[in-house]
């Protein structure tokens, strides 16, 4: 378990002074003009060196991302862009880290963009977050204030931050969307390549990165990347921030170590399983894109990228949702369809068309309206959305839907039975037949 | 150049090439439906997967990936992709099932039946029953405009309506409204659309979901007749193909020519077809005390030879209007030389073009092809969106690489483009003198509205001293353009169909002269012609014929084998897609038949010789889809020509209304609700 004294964000639960002097109290800012005089490679190094991988969902490395960006500064500016559209259902992390630790991010975002040359940084809030967009402006400002951003400021990098606030759209959420969104078009994803580290936002080289990971950098860059990598599994160092939602006593946000097991995470935080740990029926780990892992594979799983994409699944943005055996699996399933098809751009084909299709299939088998070679079919219009988009929100809406048919397939099959006993119990078959 | 493997075979592609243009070029066939090779790349049909060897496990979209952007195998080799493997099939399967899903699969009641790409692909591509049980989605259907009909059911989406109209048209009017299974094609609060261009949505409609309006229900694909030929609705004579069945004209549409239209028509020339039925002359007609009456050929043929017979050759006259065909011109010319007449004119009044003074002066000299190639556009006196819509589409093409910048001399106008308004009127040329931009590669469009002012003259030396003193015309890159309105006009002009020695020109003739032949010219102020007798040949009944004395029905444009002489100076042909109704005959066979009446019987018996005659006098018109070769001399002799003063008055463009600029159109009902439609949102605009 994650002692006080190794948490990155010791306000994220709004406990403390937010304002910038109570930041500078926690440690914050301190230093940070050092790390600027160390140069570029020096802070990429340091980064690569922590082992950090991307909090956003697809869990890529931090440092070697800032590494695909230009060494040289061309005509073109280079910007980095901060995802804050954090919209994946059981995921609240970022929202928590804005309103309660924004110097974190902001002193992050001056740190990051300087590894890759950027003057301008952009942070996308979601279109919901209202107190958090002020809360993270006000912190903005002070700092403008305190000559710690803007034009030859105090760190020795001029740079300026511009807080842009979405309109609501999960899609926007997704790099190349948000990108579009910024430059004021439709949300919609663009082809790749080219990569925004090449072309992206007003085409010029862009990085676009999670609040969470580039608010841990300037920690990392202070205690050193030894001390991140100190924490977790090889390949899944550092801490986290995980969402714990659902069926818990507790449900809260919480630092942790990586790779920490399941069973220690809801227990130690969370009060464990509402009635019992034996009460659980299935978890999303990730966020509601990735695919459920059922309760006997799950319970002593150390929470991290390798052990549970190796169980199917994935940590995806850390927001564990907690199921226990009250839950309506196939429900629970079906209302995330809803919400992809509700999200779906409309740009590519099989998203578009795929996602009212699972959706409406999704409907009959909660109701177990439906024949079992349907939960084929279904599994089989998954297969043709998996890997056929643009972006990877068909993924994401197929995912969860293969989970619950691969482990929950008689549960499905139970439910068709139900209706089909019912249904000819009341008549209805022998009357349809005449 | 790069190498690349399909399907086991190599190519060798340019390094710009997408896997899907390497794939054809491989002999590969992969489907599509967002991809179109002169819009931007989409990538959202999902359509065109292949898979590639090394990549991650799942197909990638060919048409967006560039052959530059694969992986090389481990040792070096060209990259590979397959198009035919199991995964590919099963992608494609998968994709098609997706689109026909909530496609209401209406093809019987489908004016895209037959020529449709989804149907053509789900043959190829597709399975063969559906598994889909759920309600399908129905979209209400918008109003666009009188010109598309649209029924939104059957949209899967691929937008390529939506980039045509941003990109090509430049009018930013179609968008994809809603998202996910919400999407819509549709026009702001379902305003119709203002593009002269906008009939080319329903050829890249793959779908039957933007079909033609006034085509709807008409006819089936397979049950017309195709004929390749030439429009005569501008002066760019795009490529189209007549669709006929029987003598009946049931749509035009378009051909690929890379030189003129490359697959683009206006509106006009779209649309056009139901003014070939319509106000036809399809008889000769007299006039006899003051009301025409219809007669015989013969009885026509009488009057004229009694008249003709009793007046002067001096006082007989020809003008030959703005669709007429050098067949038809040329005729005319040998028939008024054999009655001793110089009085012949091709032109409007105080035209100032003169083909004494070469070729050069009155074609568009780089040719439309050569825009592409320009690197300073300046407009005088043109309203090129108006006068040529397709070549004006050109114009937007290389502007918007961004290596052009155009500049107009004369009315402002939306031009679609950014086009810096450097003067209005001739008082702004001596600013051009002073000003001149050093690009390599520039182009004065002149519009020939401009060659008919009172200053005509005068603008024309102007510029055409301009252009030789800054290089702009000279031997490597001619940027002398004259850009015309009439299909006719280049061609009278190569033909001399201008007044000889001591002849009288257009203005002269309308007001002097005893007999006056008016062949199919409709674009005269009649007002001026107070006395005299007039003669119409021509196919509609409309300026001319009205005022004419003695009517004979001639044969419109898809009804006559012709050549016409595009604004670039191309010779092109046009074939006959149907026979003129009633008694009307082809024009050329009427003067022959004319010119017996009147015992100066031509020395033809056949269009083909006339044509063999035509050939010999005029070596060039038998260069079919060429432009002959030409140099500066006649900007030089243009430039030395005496020009007189320029006058204050602003440039100001020929043509008012777009839709109404010839007498088929006139007889249009559609390009009539087109006009009333333009007209009325201006005056809403106005309020």
């Amino acid at each position: 378990m994650l002692q006080d004294k190794d948490r990155i964000f010791t306000n994220i639960y709004g406990l403390h002074d937010k304002s910038l002097k109570g930041a500078m109290s926690r440690g914050h800012w301190s230093g940070t003009a050092g790390f600027i005089k160390k140069g570029r490679d020096w802070v990429i190094d340091q980064t690569k060196a922590s082992g950090l991988r991307g909090r956003g969902g697809a869990g890529f490395p931090t440092g070697l991302k800032w590494s695909f960006m230009p060494k040289e500064p061309s005509e073109r500016p280079h910007y980095l862009v901060i995802n804050a559209d954090e919209s994946e259902p059981g995921t609240c992390k970022d929202r928590d880290i804005m309103r309660h630790d924004p110097h974190t991010l902001i002193e992050g975002c001056l740190i990051a963009g300087f590894a890759m040359g950027a003057h301008a940084c952009y942070i996308y809030v979601r279109g919901e977050y209202m107190r958090e967009r002020e809360a993270l402006e006000a912190a903005i400002n002070e700092c403008y204030d305190a000559n710690l951003l803007g034009k030859n400021n105090k760190n020795g990098w001029d740079y300026d931050i511009y807080v842009h606030h979405g309109a609501g759209a999960y899609i926007c959420g997704e790099e190349t969307a948000l990108l579009e969104s910024l430059e004021g078009k439709k949300g919609q994803p663009r082809l790749k390549p080219p990569f925004p580290a090449n072309v992206g936002l007003y085409g010029c080289p862009t990085t676009v990165n999670n609040v969470e990971s580039v608010a841990v950098v300037p920690t990392i860059l202070r205690r050193g990347p030894d001390w991140f990598a100190g924490f977790g599994r090889e390949n899944n160092r550092g801490t986290k921030l995980f969402c714990v939602s659902g069926h818990v006593n507790t449900p809260c946000t919480v630092e942790e170590e990586m790779s920490i097991p399941f069973r220690e995470l809801i227990d130690k935080h969370c009060g464990g399983v509402r009635g019992g740990n034996d009460n659980l029926l299935a978890v999303i780990p990730g966020g509601s894109s990735v695919r459920m892992v059922p309760a006997d594979q799950m319970i002593d799983t150390p929470m991290d990228f390798d052990s549970l994409s190796a169980l199917g699944s994935g940590l995806g943005t850390a927001a564990v949702i907690v199921m226990d055996k009250s839950t309506d699996i196939i429900r629970a399933i079906a209302r995330l369809a809803a919400f992809y098809k509700h999200e779906s751009c409309g740009q590519c084909t099989p998203c578009r068309e795929g996602t009212g299709w699972m959706w409406r299939v999704m409907e009959r088998m909660v109701e177990g309206r439906a024949e079992k070679r349907e939960i084929d079919m279904l599994f089989d219009v998954t297969k043709q959305i998996e890997g056929h988009t643009i972006c990877a929100l068909g993924d994401a809406a197929a995912w969860p839907i293969q989970g619950l048919i691969n482990h929950f397939r008689p549960e499905m099959e139970a439910r068709i039975d139900s209706y089909t006993y019912r249904s000819s119990k009341d008549g209805a078959v022998l009357e349809a037949a005449e | 150049m790069a190498k690349i493997i399909v399907d086991g075979k190599e190519v060798e592609v340019p390094d710009h090439y997408t896997l899907l243009q390497a794939a054809e070029e491989a002999g590969a066939e992969i489907p599509r439906f967002c991809f179109h090779e002169r819009l931007s790349i989409a990538g959202n049909c999902r359509m065109c997967l292949v898979e590639a060897k090394g990549g991650p496990p799942k197909p990638v979209a060919s048409c967006a990936m560039g052959v530059k952007d694969m992986r090389p195998g481990p040792n070096g080799e060209p990259p590979e992709i397959f198009t035919n493997t199991p995964m590919v099939k099963k992608a494609r399967e998968g994709v098609m099932e997706f689109l026909l899903i909530n496609h209401p699969l209406d093809c019987p009641i489908c004016d895209q039946g037959g020529e449709c790409d989804l149907q053509d692909q789900a043959m190829a591509f597709g399975i063969d029953e559906s598994r889909y049980s759920e309600n399908k989605r129905a979209v209400e259907d918008k109003y666009v405009g009188p010109l598309v009909k649209t029924i939104m059911t059957r949209c899967i989406h691929c937008t390529r309506c939506v980039r045509f109209s941003t990109e090509v048209a430049g009018v930013s009017e179609l968008g994809l409204l809603g998202r996910g299974e919400d999407a819509e094609i549709t026009t702001y609060l379902e305003k119709a659309m203002t593009s002269e261009l906008q009939g080319n949505v329903i050829d890249l409609c793959p779908v039957g979901a933007l079909t033609s309006k006034p085509y709807a229900f008409q006819a089936r694909p397979w049950e017309l007749t195709k004929t390749e030929t030439i429009d005569v609705m501008d002066a760019v004579g795009s490529s189209i193909r007549v669709d006929t069945r029987g003598s009946e004209v049931m749509r035009i549409m378009p051909r690929v020519n890379e030189a003129t239209n490359e697959e683009w028509i206006s509106d006009k020339t779209r649309f056009i077809w139901d003014g070939l039925k319509t106000q036809r002359l399809d008889r000769p007609y007299i006039r006899k005390n003051g009301k025409l009456t219809a007669a015989s050929w013969s009885e026509a043929f009488a009057v004229i030879a009694e008249k003709v017979n009793g007046t002067a050759p001096e006082n007989i006259g020809a003008i030959a209007g703005d669709l007429s065909s050098v067949e038809e011109i040329y005729a005319m010319r040998e028939l008024m030389s054999a009655l001793g007449s110089a009085n012949t004119d091709c032109r409007p009044e105080n035209s100032a073009l003169d083909p004494a003074l070469g070729r050069s002066s009155y074609i568009f000299n780089t040719t439309i092809e050569g825009i592409e190639d320009a690197d300073a556009i300046l407009l005088v006196g043109t309203n090129p969106r108006k006068e040529a819509s397709v070549l004006n589409a050109r114009i937007r093409k290389r502007w918007r690489t961004g290596e052009a910048m155009v500049g107009l001399l004369g009315e402002d106008a939306d031009l679609t483009y950014d086009a810096v308004h450097v003067g209005a009127g001739p008082d702004s040329i001596s600013f051009l003198d002073k000003k001149m931009t050093k690009a390599k590669s520039r182009m004065f469009i002149i519009g020939e509205a401009v060659a008919n002012r009172k200053d005509g003259a005068a603008v024309l030396q102007k510029l055409a001293g301009i252009a030789l003193r800054h290089g702009i015309a000279r031997d490597d890159w001619n940027g002398f353009n004259v850009l015309h309105t009439a299909a006719a006009r280049v061609g009278g002009l190569d033909l001399g169909f201008v007044p000889g020695e001591g002849g009288k020109s257009t203005g002269e003739m309308l007001r002097e002269s005893e007999v006056l032949f008016l062949l199919g010219a409709d674009e005269l102020d009649m007002i001026e012609r107070r006395s005299g007798f007039t003669v119409y040949i021509g196919s509609h009944g409309d300026v001319g014929a009205h005022h004419a004395d003695v009517i004979l029905p001639g044969a419109a444009y898809t009804e006559k084998s012709g050549t016409w002489v595009n604004t670039e100076g191309r010779v092109q042909m046009g074939q006959r897609a149907g026979f003129a109704p009633g008694e009307a005959r082809e024009d050329w066979a009427i003067l022959r038949a004319m010119s017996e009446a009147l015992v100066k019987t031509l020395p033809f018996d056949s269009l083909a010789q006339l044509r063999a005659a035509l050939y010999e006098a005029h070596p060039h018109f038998a260069e079919i889809d060429e432009v002959m070769e030409s140099d500066t001399s006649g900007v030089e002799a243009l430039a030395k020509r005496k020009g007189g003063r320029l006058t204050k008055a602003a440039f100001k463009s020929p043509i008012d209304d777009f839709y109404l600029t010839n007498p088929i159109a006139r007889s249009s009902a559609v390009m009539a609700e087109c006009s009333a439609r333009a007209k009325g949102e201006f005056a809403e605009a106005a309020e």
